[in-house]
């Protein structure tokens, strides 16, 4: 097997070993997005220099007999909205092209620390907007199982260069299902965790409320690694939990006696495609058969999700994303006077799609129109986060699908704003609960990769890491790499 | 017909905490342009606010001392709008859940107390400033400097109970005393830690409704204040005396011309969008916080006049102008330490001292003038070394030099004449060059006697001790 | 909820995007059928329900009034469209 295919705990264990060096690893990485790129195109920034320097650092460090972190001298990829000191920082927007932020995320920061070796930064939505990397002001990204899909969004490229073997592990974000759709859609595990466990600190906002960053890897272990080094209460953050960080790699022993699960049937309704039915159907019977408990539930304002999802996220982003006006920084286009260079910059640095979810937040929070949207559907919110509260009281975990169907064809939806947002049906009301919820790869439909969805208690990773990792210990999806 | 004045003041007051309210950048007035930023209060993408635990305290301080109730459960919004001096485009401000609330303010008009409520009183962060010529409209552009984006405002609204310009600055007056006595804020207008906004309407004398307000913006100074607000009521006046409406409009004052522009533009269609901050989390006032914070506000005026009155038997108006300001309160109860007469003390600061800071536009802690060389001065009068009337001369030198008493008078040589033998050769010499004055005095004409007195003192230069010149004078024409 | 075109017009002026006639029409048409979706919360009496802002119960959140050091004035200038000396250059503000 290529240094490329690995997971992090096998390259991990061959560097601790003095197998291999770090550089090593790193320059296979870089022959690898070399050879791939070209198709899959999930790299807005590669930094190979930086990597390498990054690489020998570590083994330097190794040699000289340091006790390293469990990361150090591993390569990833970063969604290019968290903020990378001296590396251009773009959100994949016109409107932030040349921005070179001078500080780190306070999750780069704990990474740099556990000797990260960045490869560069991942393609996205155009800030964070969108389930298909379609809205990528540069270029799109596609679906290492077949180019001429999608990969998901809208931390596209941090899937996809998972799924390609352009990275051992990467950082998404997670709004709406921003890391559990792609690393659905590409076949890997994508974990967005409870809404204040990892820093927001300089991860680009685009709904604030919502917002978390979370890890994407090729299997559970890998995620659960991540997660520990990234997870903790950060005085930056005023809405980081202050609380203490378990190993999550303990949770990973693949006993689940006794484990209760959930299986809420609105996420089962109407809209599924068959395929990710099945999937779903046989991973209950594989649970059962560990000792799990298996019911079926409901949680009956699901399907208010959506219009509550597509008010608040679009109203905090409206609010969010005013700072791109040309006076501190990114693009700036002349007008006739300064309102006229607001809105020339605006128009011109912002896509259609994060247009149309500035116009449709600023109406929602304007004069005579915020009780009937924006409190309303904080309101509703509150009774979607009391049907988590219920579930949990009788279940320790929820599974449903990640989403409905496998990775579309490319320009598919791209015509129709409504259907697009239906993709992110089982989702969406895990960010507005503000649970963990993590995605893995649960089969294959002709050939491309279908994820499941397991949902937790607030601050219960380690629950989700458990019965993922149990799940997963039976099938040999994650072991699968894509005909690239 | 006859009008009523309405007036509501918006007051805007900074913080003196050591960093900004939402991150750690240094709040220094006065230093280099953009050197007191971060990424957070540049609104740089990524960043998030934390909120500093002293401008709530100094908050919830300044709210006490106004006489408000603190909230128990408070929190931040965001209020939305584009300008270039503010880097997120929107301000973390607070909406419908301010820190402090139902405040007031007495103030004393002609001797009577009339009581100003406050509305509301809400913690915010401030803007950068913008530099450009005072002609907004000519300059190319502007240029924006960040250091002061982030420092603590509060913003204390008044209920519109003000009924005149005079009141306005009387209120305004009042609260900047107030706020010096906690020591929360410098509250100088002329360094912008102190600004005030102002909601003007006029009504039929006897109307209960309110007429159309305007709002005034840019009176950076007391007298502006009160120049700003007598211009806009004479000029509503003039509207509706002329079958006219007022507009419900900003309206900025133009200190050089003497009168307020309408800024009518576009932005007259704000719509400030305001919703909770999702970044901050909200805050929980607890009453023992509140007590905490209650017993480290300093003696606040109301206080220390009962106690002038109480304790040095001082008039109510002297008590009143010596509380009007901390400095002032400060100094007359250092002065009072050394030089227990209060009466004397207080007649010199209401009366030469105050004099002389008015003449120059300057505040107590403008001049050299301490409370020991005031208590000086006024022992050399007790001890007979010199006369009241050249202590002072005395004084305003000392409040120019900060010089002490005692140097002043060996070098200008104004020790008082005392030696007897002295003051009778002058009066010899004088009763001897005014034979006609002496002949009336001596016919009963007792005015003559202030003449000749006159005469002493001018040769002398005012330095003969005037009880010995009285009394050898009479001996001399007597005998 | 039909959004006129007046409205995208206003809402587009307080957000500071300029839009052409063609694209006020077709925001209209998607906007109108975006809230057409958002309506169906109306099913639901929310009269006794809080709303949820936050969804972690965290109370003053609070930070020492320390400083700390900042950014230099050439890293804060660094990514300004224009400056002059030490300071951001913007546009003229047209006003009254």
């Amino acid at each position: 097997m290529q240094l490329y295919e690995q997971t992090l705990t096998q390259v991990h264990d061959l560097l601790t070993k003095g197998e291999v060096t770090s550089r090593e690893i790193t320059e296979a990485f870089l022959r690898r997005i070399e050879a791939v790129e070209g198709s899959v195109q999930a790299l807005v920034t590669r930094t190979p220099e930086l990597a390498l320097e990054q690489a020998q650092e570590t083994d330097r460090r190794r040699q000289a007999g340091e006790d390293l972190p469990p990361l150090a001298g591993l390569p990833a990829v970063i969604k290019d909205n968290m903020s990378t000191r001296g590396i251009r920082t773009t959100c994949s927007s016109r409107i932030l092209e040349n921005f070179v932020p001078p500080y780190d995320a306070t999750v780069v920061e704990k990474l740099r620390e556990s000797g990260l070796v960045l490869l560069g930064k991942a393609n996205m939505d155009e800030f964070a907007m969108g389930s298909s990397a379609e809205n990528s002001a540069f270029f799109k990204t596609f679906n290492p199982w077949d180019l001429t899909r999608v990969p998901g969004g809208s931390s596209a490229g941090s899937a996809a260069a998972v799924a390609a073997g352009e990275a051992v592990y990467a950082l998404g974000s997670d709004t709406g299902g921003s890391v559990r759709q792609p690393a659905a859609l590409c076949g890997v595990v994508g974990m967005k965790p409870t809404y204040g466990r990892v820093s927001r600190y300089g991860l680009v906002a685009f709904a604030s409320s919502l917002d978390q960053i979370g890890p994407l890897t090729r299997d559970v272990r890998d995620n659960a690694s991540v997660l520990s080094a990234i997870a903790g209460h950060d005085p930056r953050d005023s809405t980081s939990a202050p609380l203490e960080v378990p190993n999550y790699t303990t949770f990973l022993t693949g006993d689940i006696k006794g484990l209760r699960i959930g299986l809420p049937k609105e996420y089962l309704a109407a809209g599924i495609d068959a395929p990710v039915r099945k999937a779903v159907d046989e991973a209950v019977r594989v649970l059962s058969g560990l000792g799990a408990e298996v019911e079926e539930c409901s949680l009956p304002h699901t399907e208010y999700s959506l219009s509550v999802y597509y008010i608040i996220a679009p109203a905090e982003a409206s609010s969010n994303l005013a700072r791109y006006d040309g006076v501190r920084y990114g693009l700036r286009v002349s007008g006739d006077d300064l309102i006229g260079t607001y809105q020339q910059t605006r128009r011109q640095g912002f896509g259609s799609e994060v247009k149309r979810r500035i116009m449709l937040g600023t109406y929602a929070l304007s004069s005579g129109y915020y009780d009937a949207y924006y409190l309303k559907a904080q309101k509703v919110r509150t009774l979607i986060r009391r049907d988590f509260d219920q579930a949990f009281a009788r279940f320790d975990v929820l599974l449903t699908p990640t989403s409905p169907t496998t990775a579309f064809k490319v320009g598919e939806k791209v015509d129709d704003p409504l259907t697009m947002y239906m993709s992110d049906v089982c989702t969406v009301p895990v960010n507005l609960a503000g649970v963990p919820a993590i995605s893995v790869p649960g089969g294959f439909d002709q050939g491309l990769p279908i994820g499941l969805q397991f949902i937790g208690r607030p601050f219960a990773e380690g629950d989700l890491y458990r019965v993922a990792y149990a799940l997963e210990q039976t099938t040999d999806y994650h072991k699968q790499r894509p005909p690239l | 017909m006859e009008y009523e004045t309405v007036i509501g003041l918006e007051v805007h007051v900074e913080l003196k905490t050591r960093t900004k309210v939402f991150c750690s950048c240094p709040t220094t007035f006065g230093a280099k342009p953009n050197t007191q930023v971060c990424p957070v209060c540049l609104g740089l993408p990524g960043v998030l606010p934390v909120l500093n635990e002293k401008a709530v305290e100094f908050t919830i301080q300044a709210a006490l001392a106004l006489n408000c109730q603190i909230a128990g459960f408070s929190k931040f919004d965001r209020k939305n709008y584009f300008y270039p001096d503010m880097p997120k485009d929107y301000q973390i401000s607070q909406y419908d859940l301010p820190l402090a609330a139902g405040g007031h303010i007495d103030i004393n008009l002609s001797g009577e107390n009339k009581r100003i409520r406050i509305k509301r009183l809400h913690l915010e962060e401030d803007t950068g400033k913008l530099l450009h010529s005072d002609d907004l409209a000519a300059a190319a552009s502007s240029l924006v400097d960040f250091n002061r984006a982030g420092v603590p405002l509060i913003e204390i609204v008044s209920e519109p109970d003000i009924r005149s310009p005079e009141e306005a600055r009387l209120y305004l007056n009042k609260l900047k005393g107030i706020i010096e006595y906690t020591g929360v804020s410098d509250v100088k207008m002329q360094e912008g830690s102190l600004r005030c906004d102002a909601n003007v309407s006029l009504r039929p004398k006897g109307a209960k409704e309110f007429g159309t307000r305007t709002e005034i913006k840019n009176m950076n100074s007391f007298r502006a204040v009160q120049r700003g607000l007598e211009y806009e009521v004479e000029r509503q006046k003039k509207v509706l005396e002329s079958g006219g409406k007022v507009l419900q409009e900003t309206r900025h004052w133009d200190e050089t011309r003497g009168i307020t522009v309408s800024l009518r533009s576009k932005e007259e269609a704000h719509d400030y969008r305001y919703f909770p901050e999702p970044d901050l989390a909200p805050l929980v006032i607890s009453r023992e916080w509140v007590q905490e914070i209650r017993h480290l506000l300093p003696e606040l005026p109301a206080a220390k006049k009962a106690r002038l009155i109480e304790v040095y038997r001082l008039p109510e108006y002297d008590a009143e102008v010596l509380t009007s300001s901390k400095a002032l309160g400060d100094f007359f109860d250092a002065t009072v330490a050394s030089y227990p007469e209060a009466k004397t003390v207080s007649n010199w600061m209401m009366g030469e001292l105050m004099k002389y800071l008015n003449a120059r536009n300057l505040e107590i802690g403008e001049i050299p003038l301490t409370p020991g060389l005031l208590a000086d001065l006024l022992r050399l009068i007790d001890q007979g070394t010199i006369s009241g009337k050249i202590a002072k001369t005395i004084f305003e030198e000392m409040c120019s030099t900060g010089q002490p008493p005692e140097k002043i008078v060996q070098e200008k040589g104004l020790v008082q004449i005392s030696d007897e033998g002295a003051i009778a050769r002058v009066v010899e010499e004088v009763i001897a060059g005014n034979q006609q004055s002496v002949a009336d005095y001596r016919a009963g004409k007792e005015k003559a006697l202030t003449f000749l007195v006159g005469q002493v003192m001018k040769v002398t230069r005012g330095k003969a001790n005037p009880e010995a010149v009285n009394r050898i004078l009479r001996e001399k024409l007597q005998s | 909820m039909k959004i006129s075109t007046e409205m995208v017009e206003h809402v587009a002026w307080l957000a500071r995007l300029a839009i052409t006639g063609e694209e006020k029409e077709q925001l209209s048409a998607q906007l109108s059928r975006i809230l057409d979706h958002m309506d169906k919360l109306n099913e639901l009496d929310t009269t006794e329900v809080e709303p949820t802002f936050h969804v972690l119960d965290l109370r003053n959140v609070l930070r020492k009034d320390e400083a700390r050091p900042g950014l230099t004035v050439e890293a804060a200038l660094d990514n300004a469209p224009e400056r002059e000396g030490n300071l951001f250059k913007v546009p003229k503000i047209v006003e009254g």
